[in-house]
């Protein structure tokens, strides 16, 4: 008989959502956990191992030189390691940073900031590692983490959707938000993943699963200036959870700079 | 001769978010005590501003992914302060539902995955349900339960999208949670059950004399709204919140400390200040099983968190109830409202404590100035303090023993330190004359 997989679970910087998603699997946890040996996830478990591991999940991003040393040390340490989440798969919300003066972010959070070491960036994982397979979202989707890891443990090649949530809004049976209310959604160019929730309760979608294969951000924005959203709308729904996604990143910044909109779409 | 001995755990477990606790002992004397958050830092107050006030509270909810809730609860009532909206009895009452599931996912996994191990010198909850699969399954319908309410009401458990300024994007169908009744007539069962079984646990005898802080109202148990109240007798309203509470910054720490300003000193926030400051507007059958069980205010001992925890499940089970069977659908699901510059504060309960925020936005409905006090950084002095208390009764030669004995008290507080802003790195340092 096969020894079961060592799991390990590491966190950056991140808000712990998506480790939580493990634990969310209610139904499931028990079973997770009888199918695998848990030899580190500190959120769950005072049992603690070193490596090697079979299977580690990192959640979150790199912002710290302690961090970015450490990623290291797990990668070394995993034979199979998978991001899960927008923090570590594009850098999270705290990519906003990237964005901005340093300096002034240091001095409006922090009376001292000399007692703070802290990048001038966050970036993805796989920005410093190599990553064997990336869960995306703003959480992860539990089930899809339950069905890669089962196909890891079996042997089977993980399978997640690619598609768009424009997709999964029909299969839903949501009426188009954007053509029947003219709420700006972002779903066209978002990955599947997260159910297509946000129009089934009335909103646009804002990109938490990041960008779905081949987006066209910059034919959807062209779209939606010329229907009369304002550049001020459209760019913080790519520069959000996402933000450094580089399809997100790039169709954003773009979008930022350009004086006049194209009226044609396509890539400027 | 001097001997100085220093031992390193590597880390503080079964929390969330990553801190360190450093312990310099001389002898039979505490020297120092510091509880390290080293958290990386997100700086949410920074990239806040000149984001449009509408994005608050999408952006808001991933300080943390256990209790998101709590954030976009603060940050909704703030942005409606300094906007002068008036919400609908309607929308009040769907955001407290929200809060009911917020804290009994946070609490039976507190309680049961996080805390109760503790109790029975194990490593994890997956490893108490070994010895006690009743009880841990039982705890999981729980979890679950809130997080389906989170799901119906939220659109999912960890970031809700259907959070607005002004209520919500959508009304829940009547069916959609009316369909939930079932499960959780079972569960508010299940919750007496559970509190009873946390009531017989081994609890430390240790008592401190603490200033306990929550929200009071006068007639209702605090989530959204209230005053904030003290045990010390303070009682003044949300806007007065930053004349009486500072935050300081340590150079230990990745998190701000807060303490009251008029008297220098640490407080207390979480559900034992709740319960002790609203024990009379605990729901009837809370009160009976706190009746039951021995329980009752004022409770100083830390340890026994996990009871108050109980109660309040039991309180956001027969309150969800309650809710759930008067429901109509309402219209309209959010309040409209017109950008104008002002500035609002608002102070709601998370599972782990009073949450404080502040905006300050401008004509065009972007945000110029935000502040946020979560409730872990307002406890990181005074578990620093217990600790000073505590140690004496566990520093006895084994380090290690010692190092579990305050990571458990500390544990007992649920810190969420990913919101303040994990890893606990213990470093224990003797140094024997």
């Amino acid at each position: 008989m096969h020894r079961k997989p060592r799991l390990a679970v590491f966190k950056f910087a991140s808000c712990d959502g998506c480790q939580l998603s493990l634990l969310d699997c209610e139904d499931e946890l028990l079973a997770v956990a009888g199918a695998v040996d848990i030899v580190h996830f500190l959120e769950a478990t005072s049992r603690i191992e070193p490596g090697p591991y079979d299977i580690a999940l990192v959640e979150g991003s790199i912002t710290t030189p302690h961090d970015a040393e450490r990623i290291q040390e797990v990668r070394r340490q995993s034979r199979f390691l998978m991001t899960i989440g927008a923090c570590a798969t594009a850098g999270g919300i705290q990519a906003l940073k990237n964005w901005a003066d340093h300096e002034d972010f240091l001095r409006c959070v922090y009376a001292r900031p000399e007692f703070i070491s802290t990048l001038e960036t966050s970036t993805a994982i796989a920005d410093h590692v190599a990553v064997d397979f990336e869960l995306r979202g703003c959480p992860i989707n539990r089930h899809q983490l339950i069905e890669v890891l089962m196909s890891l443990i079996s042997g089977h090649k993980p399978r997640t959707a690619t598609h768009s949530v424009c997709l999964d809004c029909k299969r839903r049976g949501t009426v188009c938000v954007e053509v029947a209310q003219g709420i700006p959604c972002i779903g066209p160019v978002t990955q599947a993943g997260c159910g297509a929730i946000c129009p089934a309760y009335d909103r646009g979608c804002y990109g938490c699963f990041g960008p779905a294969a081949q987006p066209n951000c910059d034919s959807l924005t062209s779209q939606y200036l010329g229907t009369g959203s304002t550049r001020e709308t459209l760019v913080p729904l790519l520069h959000n959870f996402n933000a450094d996604a580089p399809a997100f990143r790039d169709a954003g910044n773009r979008l930022q700079q350009s004086d006049t909109p194209s009226s044609t779409g396509g890539r400027s | 001769m001097t001997e100085s001995r220093s031992i390193r755990i590597e880390a503080l477990t079964r929390v969330e978010g990553e801190g360190g606790l450093h312990i310099k002992l001389d002898g039979g004397m505490i020297e120092d005590v510091q509880l390290a958050i080293y958290e990386p830092p997100r700086f949410f107050e920074a990239f806040l501003r000149d984001r449009s006030l509408e994005e608050v509270p999408d952006i808001t909810a991933r300080i943390c992914g256990i209790c998101p809730v709590a954030y976009q609860m603060s940050a909704v009532h703030a942005l409606e302060a300094a906007l002068h909206v008036t919400i609908t009895p309607e929308i009040r009452r769907m955001r407290r539902l929200l809060y009911c599931g917020e804290w009994i996912e946070s609490h039976a996994l507190h309680m049961h995955l996080l805390h109760a191990p503790d109790f029975f010198g194990v490593n994890s909850g997956i490893e108490l349900a070994e010895r006690f699969p009743n009880e841990v399954n039982r705890g999981l319908r729980l979890k679950k339960h809130g997080n389906e309410l989170l799901e119906v009401l939220g659109g999912r458990a960890i970031h809700p999208i259907n959070v607005a300024v002004g209520g919500f994007y959508r009304a829940p169908k009547r069916d959609e949670l009316l369909r939930l009744i079932p499960d959780f007539e079972w569960g508010l069962q299940a919750a007496v059950a559970t509190t009873r079984w946390v009531a017989t646990l081994d609890f430390p005898d240790f008592e401190r004399n603490y200033d306990m802080v929550a929200l009071s109202h006068p007639n209702e148990y605090p989530m959204n709204e209230g005053q904030v109240a003290s045990t010390s007798g303070l009682l003044i309203d949300v806007a007065d919140y930053e004349g009486e509470f500072a935050e300081e910054h340590a150079a230990h720490s990745t998190a701000l400390q807060s303490v009251r300003k008029s008297v220098n000193s640490c407080y207390h926030v979480g559900p034992l200040a709740r319960v002790n400051l609203n024990f009379d507007r605990l729901s009837p059958l809370a009160r009976r099983v706190a009746d039951e069980i021995g329980f009752a205010p004022p409770c100083l001992n830390p340890f026994r968190a996990i009871i108050a925890r109980g109660l309040e499940v039991i309180h956001a089970y027969e309150e969800t109830l309650e809710i759930l069977r008067e429901y109509r659908p309402f219209k309209p699901p959010r309040v409209e409202y017109e950008y104008s510059a002002g500035e609002g504060c608002s102070a709601t309960e998370a599972p782990r404590g009073l949450i404080y925020h502040r905006y300050a936005v401008n004509d065009d409905g972007k945000i110029t100035f935000a502040k946020i006090v979560p409730p872990t950084s307002q406890n990181q002095r005074q578990i620093e303090d217990d600790l000073r208390d505590w140690l004496p009764d566990v520093m006895g030669d084994d380090d290690g023993q010692t190092a579990l004995d305050c990571e458990r008290l500390i544990r007992s507080y649920d810190p969420c330190i990913s919101c303040s802003t994990h890893f606990l790195n213990l470093t224990v340092e003797r140094t024997k004359s």
